[in-house]
């Protein structure tokens, strides 16, 4: 196994860069151990060896001084010119905001064509297969909901930031890690020379669930995206319209369940029992079974020096009314509450 | 020259103090000292090790199957601190107390009743540390540097953590201090520092270390319970902090500290390589120069651990140059054990087959090193599994093999017995082999794309896995091996000489073999 087949420029020279590193070491490595092991074999008491009296010379320990700079040397020269390439970050054809969440990214198209869409890409495993009682699919662990789909051949421009903690936007393949720090905007770029699809991690401990928020970037042609484009926009304004109108109660707690297996299960587990005392219960909890107003507000903004995050930043109006609801009516909470977008929209402000 | 008179064995037999486990917990006697900080550095040595093979069990199969991700994530944050500051640093520390005084001819350390104070401490920072797993919410899960804001969500276990890392480093700091007085101020006549053996040489740099980068760690640590109780924001970037200052403040502690777990273990080889090999030190003054020099080089390199925060250009290749510039004085050690040995007259005792082993396998972490220095490279690295293998190769075939070499070396001073030889080879070779099947495949892990502290991982890394799995539990296991062998050797044994070493010099050897509780109260006068 080595470095993943790189697809950008830039993961071609750090991959030509670490075979170059990785054979000079080599070379380096026998030539000192051969001398080691030729003492150890030829140099032996029981072979008769005397010990010598010399402790010092002053040349050879000059000259292994200078000739390992001059090395480093050479091997500082590629390096830093690929730096300088990796943080050349101008003139990008599209700009994509990565936002790292515990334990999803989501994805905002700001610059380029696609501007304005959004996306939240979720692990797509199905937790039988997690807990050893499916049998495993070939991307397990490398697969979302919903991929990041980019133009091949284009520069796209990756902004990183984080909700809660710090995490790391990772795409072996592009040759690109980059921290996404709460507070903070880094941003790396990369260039797919090939269509395909590529996969990565979040690679930094970001709690609970940091193994499982894979990457999924899809590069395809200029006609397949615009075609991608198109269809997305489309669906944000069915969402749209999806926040505006009044829905029933069954209709909520139906969409409610597929939001909450999505984004909370994790934490408060499909039962609603939660992982005390991390992760508090949602069955039978006195939160959920009040008055509306604390749990909207909880909900929307989080909870400090918790886990617990602000899904008001990452789901519609319509997808926390739901969801809302569905906790208010499922396992033992059997309030019969249907919460509506419009009083979602209310707390926000 | 021998500096322990009869009249002084014989007063050792009249000695008053309190007897029984008063002794051990009153004792001012560096060697008892040292016992006790070796013994305690052994019992969290394998507390640390069932919490890897636990973390290893987890990993042998794609799934979870014996730990959830929360619990995971405490085992693997808890392994990196018991073994940091539990095993390893107090180890040095053992090794220093009982060899550092009868190494430059003292009668003791220099302030006798705080090394039983530094030492006591350390029990205290353990229970809290290990106790941490029993409280709500368990211990950190943060891993173990503990970056902010991910370290002020987690629940008291960080506290406790905290707390311990906050005695552990006033024990550390405590006994730098000893070191260093005791260094500077009770060497024998006429040992000039240019005579001191490399282990005083190498552990009076580490002391340093210590004491100018353990407050550091103690700020970082004590803004995180700020943070988290007293509602400051130094890393909340919603109240104006920064979290990336954490990284910062934690790497200057954090990158002197790797040096701090392996000057002393240079140290420790740069004794026993000349032993075995019946020949002196090549180049003693480059080795002091070299170690001064990495010591110094350490203090501007910490931002390499920070490659993907996304600093400038010139921030990055700044730190890039000065990592790889730490290469030419470890290259100088290298080679100057290498010249050591090169034209002796080699014998392949226990110690000596750890030493090289110590100096083959840790100049592979050194390679993966320069590896890592290399700031493209290392963005794709960071994180992965090639840095857990790289540290391993440099904390467990470095720090530990060192240890190893060093407890053999010293075995029969301490208790006046040989060990014996088939165990400890056994010991060696068990070792050796089991260590590479454990970490060596964790390098192509790593190069694949395997991030590091994940519970559970994508199919097509499943083989190395199970490989390094295997190697663990018998790495584990052949730990036992030594423990067998320091019993027994402790329990009876052949008799050890006073040098029980042909080619070993230094005043160590001139006290009688198991050395007696008082030494050196005349000082030796070194010509």
């Amino acid at each position: 196994m080595n470095l993943q087949t790189p697809v950008t420029p830039v993961a071609s020279e750090i991959y030509d860069m670490h075979t170059m590193m990785l054979i000079i070491c080599l070379v380096i490595f026998i030539a000192v151990f051969g001398v080691m092991f030729w003492s150890v074999f030829h140099h032996r008491k029981s072979k008769g060896a005397v010990a010598a009296h010399f402790h010092e010379n002053t040349t050879v320990e000059i000259v292994w001084t200078i000739v390992p700079v001059l090395i480093l040397l050479g091997m500082a020269y590629p390096a830093t010119k690929t730096i300088i390439a990796m943080k050349d970050t101008s003139n990008a054809d599209l700009t994509i905001k990565a936002t790292g969440y515990q334990w999803k990214w989501g994805y905002d198209y700001i610059k380029g064509e696609g501007e304005g869409i959004r996306l939240i890409s979720n692990l797509s495993t199905p937790q039988d297969q997690i807990q050893g009682k499916a049998d495993k699919d070939e991307h397990y662990l490398l697969e979302v909901d919903q991929p990041l789909v980019v133009p091949v051949g284009k520069k796209i421009r990756i902004l990183t930031t984080a909700n809660d903690v710090i995490h790391a936007w990772w795409v072996p393949a592009f040759g690109v890690k980059q921290d996404a720090i709460p507070g903070y905007i880094r941003d790396t770029w990369f260039r797919a020379d090939k269509e395909g699809v590529y996969r990565g991690n979040c690679a930094e401990l970001c709690g609970k669930d940091h193994g499982f928020m894979p990457i999924e970037v899809h590069v395809v042609s200029a006609a397949k995206y615009t075609a991608w484009v198109n269809e997305r926009q489309a669906a944000a304004a069915t969402s749209a319209a999806n926040d505006t109108k009044t829905w029933a109660l069954p209709d909520l707690v139906a969409k409610g369940k597929d939001v909450f297996n999505a984004n909370c299960a994790a934490c408060h587990q499909p039962d609603g029992k939660g992982l005390p005392p991390a992760f508090p219960p949602l069955d039978g909890a006195a939160i959920v079974l009040a008055p509306p107003a604390d749990q909207i507000t909880t909900v929307l903004n989080g909870r400090e020096g918790t886990p617990m995050a602000a899904w008001g930043k990452v789901l519609s109006d319509a997808d926390l009314a739901a969801v809302i609801t569905y906790t208010r009516n499922a396992w033992s909470n059997k309030t019969g509450e249907a919460i509506q977008p419009a009083q979602i929209a209310a707390a926000r402000h | 020259m021998s500096a322990v008179t009869p009249d002084q064995v014989h007063d050792d037999h009249h000695h008053h103090g309190p007897t029984g486990l008063m002794r051990w917990i009153t004792t001012t006697n560096h060697k008892d000292i040292g016992t006790m900080y070796l013994i305690f550095s052994f019992i969290m040595f394998l507390s640390g090790g069932v919490m890897a093979l636990t973390i290893r069990a987890e990993l042998f199969k794609p799934g979870l199957q014996i730990v959830q991700p929360e619990f995971f994530n405490q085992l693997t944050t808890m392994h990196g601190l018991v073994m940091v500051f539990g095993a390893i640093m107090p180890a040095f520390v053992g090794f220093a107390n009982w060899m550092l005084p009868l190494m430059i001819g003292a009668s003791d350390m220099a302030f006798a009743r705080m090394n039983n104070w530094s030492f006591w401490l350390l029990p205290v920072a353990a229970v809290l540390l290990i106790g941490s797993f029993f409280v709500p919410g368990g211990a950190t899960a943060a891993g173990w540097t503990l970056y902010a804001p991910l370290s002020v969500q987690m629940g008291m276990g960080m506290d406790m953590a905290i707390f311990a890392i906050h005695i552990m480093g006033i024990s550390s700091i405590m006994g730098a201090i000893n070191i260093i007085v005791t260094i500077l101020n009770m060497r024998a006549p006429g040992m000039k520092m240019m005579k001191m053996p490399l282990f005083c040489w190498t552990w009076l740099i580490t002391a340093y270390l210590l004491i100018a980068v353990m407050p550091v760690l103690a700020g970082a640590v004590t803004m995180i319970l700020t943070d988290r109780h007293f509602g400051t924001s130094f890393f909340n970037a919603a109240g104006g902090g920064d979290p990336v200052l954490y990284q910062h403040v934690f790497w200057f502690f954090g990158h002197p500290e790797v040096y701090i777990m392996i000057l002393p273990a240079f140290g420790i080889v740069s004794q026993i390589i000349p032993t075995f090999a019946r020949k002196p030190l090549f180049g003693y003054a480059s080795m002091v120069y070299a170690t001064a020099s990495i010591a110094i080089l350490s203090f501007v390199v910490w931002a390499h651990h920070m490659f993907t925060t996304g600093m400038p250009a010139q921030t990055q290749l700044f730190f890039m140059y000065a990592t790889m510039l730490i290469a030419v004085p470890t290259g100088v050690k290298v080679f100057n054990w290498v010249a050591t040995m090169w034209r002796g007259s080699l014998t392949f005792e226990t110690p000596m087959l750890f030493a090289v082993g110590f100096l083959f396998v840790f100049t592979i972490g050194g390679f993966t090193g320069l590896i890592c220095a290399i700031a493209p490279i290392d963005i794709q690295l960071q994180d992965t599994y090639y840095v857990v293998a790289h540290f391993h190769y440099v904390l467990v075939a470095g720090s530990l093999f060192a240890l190893f070499a060093g407890a053999y070396y010293w075995l029969p001073k301490w208790t006046g017995h040989m060990y014996s030889e088939k165990l400890g080879k056994l010991h060696f070779w068990c070792s050796i082999v089991f260590f590479n099947v454990t970490f060596f495949p964790m390098h192509f892990l790593g190069l694949a794309g395997m991030p590091r502290r994940i519970p559970d991982y994508s199919l097509q890394f499943a083989d190395f896995n199970a490989l390094a799995s295997i190697g663990a539990f018998g790495f584990g296991l052949s730990q036992l091996i030594f423990l067998a062998a320091v019993i027994k050797c402790a329990r009876g044994g052949e008799k050890a000489a006073a040098k029980p070493w042909e080619g070993a010099e230094g005043l160590e050897w001139t006290v009688p073999s198991p050395a007696p509780h008082h030494t050196f109260e005349t000082p030796p006068v070194v010509e």
